[in-house]
């Protein structure tokens, strides 16, 4: 089941590389060269965390990702982006097929000062998968239905009252102390990943996807293991006020 | 140096000091005392001039100007990290956070005067201190060898010129030649650095000299994270590692620093290079304050704060607090408790319960990188383990890669966290 597409994407891929002369459209390259159902796998694994696609998505710890293509970079007026990324959107970095290759293999190569905690995907066809997903969601003019169960991030099962608990920043002061040990405060993010400046919500989410081991790093998994509802709101409360 | 009568009495008087030890609220800034600049020192000076806005007077007794870590020093010895990013200076912290950095070694306690006194020829008042000291050496725990002998066998377990030597002597070692390491007794100091340390001299070894063999003689049964190394061991430097334990003689080793030659099991062997890591006991100044009980100085779980004297506190290596290992990282943690617990003692402001945490980063070879970690919190009579992980045998190259990109991260992220 696996197999087959594969073998059939890599054929075309050959036969795209010694017949085309000229480069094919970029809508034409993405879907010929990955298939959207394994992007949209990878698209869970990797970047469900921080960015939404399809209905109702919106800017989170990344910005939305509807109409990727051909968007310049940093050009969503609602999003802060890094200052890295938006210098190259100043310098007309646009997203084509060449432009999300490059920057899926290696974000910091492409955009110094990126704040994409992304290592990179190193593995080709992966990432033509995942750029065939993203194209499937570009075409329309905004919120695509066909799309919409991707418009949610693997979420942990959490209730309302704990989503809306009011966190307390002097507390949550306290407890970043252990998080400071790690993640710095000035959001430099070489290694280890920024936390600073995180919608309060995001953060909520994302301790308590590693308290409920859907997040799999062994360490967050024990920071968070020990946090209740209280300290991570606390926590997200103050986060959230550095970096602004 | 020496204990005089004074600081003899303070410590048979312990028990009475605390007793009356007075609230010093209301008091027109009080003033702490941190002795050491290390992980633990700078930071429970940072955080309590940091989150006191200058209510608290902070001064931090430091004698180098320059610190370099004891963490990461060994990725220097294997070539993977700058002699000069190893090294911190004191400036942020004086600057942008007012703590009095003075440069001078702290030489006595009087803790019935709660006065600090240093080679300089300073006597300090405190109402609170913090001795994060580090470790010294227990004289005469490897025969054959003291302080004297350290630059023809160097410990290079307190970083700087230690290092430095080390490092230039196995990249001159002879070609063939054995590099021997004496392993130290529990407790100590980083509980994976020795095995740390062999991985990234085998490392350099096995690009520069591929025929040198490495000996550990090593006092434990087993070590840190042992099923790791010894599993990298076998697939990165097959052959080039052995390892006496204490079934072997590793136990009970001489040295012999003129002659260059080891003595195991009865046994005289010459070797080319050798690393002493001795048996280890508090920082000297830990016992000249009369905070010691035995090589280590007595701490309650809750705060870290002396069970010899509630004015005083220990933290990091020269504590003994229960089950964390003593590392920058668990000395970091351990800070951010005292300074609540401190700011809280000085201002009042609200006290929050201890949380500690550690986590060691071992290089083996390049890009295999593998941690250790636990989180503890305090128990009835010492600090206990509430859970742990640890990385696993098998894990693919990209995790094992991703692990050492992370330990750089936290390099960065806890040098910024000590030192501003």
């Amino acid at each position: 089941m696996i197999q087959a597409p594969r073998v059939l994407a890599l054929a075309t891929l050959l036969a795209g590389a010694f017949a085309a002369p000229a480069l094919p459209q970029a809508a034409d390259r993405a879907e010929a060269l990955g298939d959207p159902a394994r992007g949209l796998a990878l698209y869970r694994r990797d970047c469900a965390f921080c960015h939404q696609i399809g209905e109702e998505a919106q800017n989170a710890v990344g910005p939305h990702l509807n109409r990727i293509f051909d968007r310049g970079a940093g050009a969503l007026e609602d999003f802060r982006y890094s200052a890295g990324l938006a210098r190259m959107g100043d310098d007309g970095l646009t997203w084509t097929y060449e432009t999300l290759d490059a920057y899926l293999a290696n974000p910091r190569a492409l955009v110094s000062g990126t704040r994409m905690s992304y290592r990179g995907l190193r593995d080709e066809q992966g990432r033509h998968d995942l750029i065939a997903f993203l194209r499937a969601n570009s075409d329309q003019p905004q919120n695509i239905p066909e799309s919409a169960p991707t418009a949610l991030p693997r979420q942990p099962d959490l209730s309302a009252e704990v989503l809306a608990l009011e966190g307390d920043e002097e507390y949550g002061e306290y407890l970043a102390a252990e998080c400071t040990t790690c993640h710095q405060r000035s959001g430099a993010d070489a290694g280890i990943p920024a936390i600073v400046g995180w919608p309060p919500q995001d953060f909520v989410v994302a301790m308590h996807a590693y308290k409920q081991g859907l997040r799999p790093h062994p360490v967050m998994q024990m920071m968070a293991g020990r946090l209740d509802d209280e300290q991570i709101a606390a926590l997200a409360a103050y986060f959230a006020t550095l970096g602004e | 140096m020496t204990l005089n009568r004074r600081l003899f009495l303070a410590s048979a008087t312990a028990v009475t000091a605390t007793l009356a030890a007075p609230a010093v609220l209301g008091q027109a800034r009080p003033r702490v005392i941190v002795i050491g600049g290390g992980a633990g020192g700078a930071t429970a000076a940072r955080y309590i001039a940091k989150d006191s806005d200058g209510a608290i007077d902070v001064t931090l007794i430091e004698p180098t100007r320059q610190y370099y870590t004891c963490f990461f020093s060994n990725l220097y010895l294997g070539g993977f990290w700058e002699y000069e990013n190893l090294g911190h200076s004191y400036g942020t912290l004086a600057a942008e956070y007012g703590i009095n950095v003075l440069h001078d070694w702290a030489v006595g306690v009087d803790r019935d005067a709660k006065t600090v006194s240093t080679a300089g020829g300073h006597t300090l008042p405190y109402d609170r201190l913090i001795v994060a000291p580090g470790i010294d050496f227990i004289e005469g725990s490897v025969p054959g060898w003291d302080v004297s002998a350290q630059d023809v066998m160097p410990h290079a377990y307190k970083a700087g010129s230690q290092t430095q030597l080390l490092k230039h002597q196995v990249e001159s070692m002879r070609e063939g030649g054995t590099f021997a390491m004496v392993a130290p007794p529990n407790p100590y100091r980083c509980p994976p650095g020795p095995y740390e340390r062999v991985s990234m001299v085998a490392h350099v070894l096995s690009q520069r000299n591929p025929t040198a063999k490495i000996l550990v003689l090593d006092p434990k049964e087993s070590f840190s994270k042992q099923g790791l190394f010894e599993e990298g061991w076998a697939r990165h430097y097959s052959g080039m590692i052995e390892r006496i334990g204490p079934d072997f003689g590793g136990d009970a080793v001489e040295v012999r620093p003129d002659s260059m030659e080891i003595v195991v099991d009865g046994e005289v062997q010459a070797v080319d290079v050798c690393n002493v890591i001795p048996a280890q006991k508090a920082g000297r100044i830990a016992e000249l304050a009369g905070l010691t009980d035995g090589n280590w100085a007595p701490v309650t779980p809750t705060d870290m704060r002396s069970r010899l004297d509630e004015a005083c506190f220990v933290l990091g290596d020269a504590s003994a607090q229960g089950a964390m290992p003593k590392s920058g990282f668990s000395a970091n943690s351990q800070a951010k408790v005292v300074a609540n617990a401190v700011r809280a003692d000085l201002t009042g402001s609200r006290l929050f319960p201890a949380r500690y945490s550690n986590t060691c980063w071992s290089l083996i070879a390049p890009e295999d990188g593998v941690k250790v970690g636990a989180s503890y919190e305090p128990g009835a009579d010492q600090i206990e383990s509430v859970s742990s992980f640890v990385s696993q045998v098998g894990e693919d190259a990209d995790l094992r890669r991703r692990t050492y990109e992370e330990s750089i991260g936290w390099y960065e992220g806890i040098c910024a966290d000590i030192f501003g």
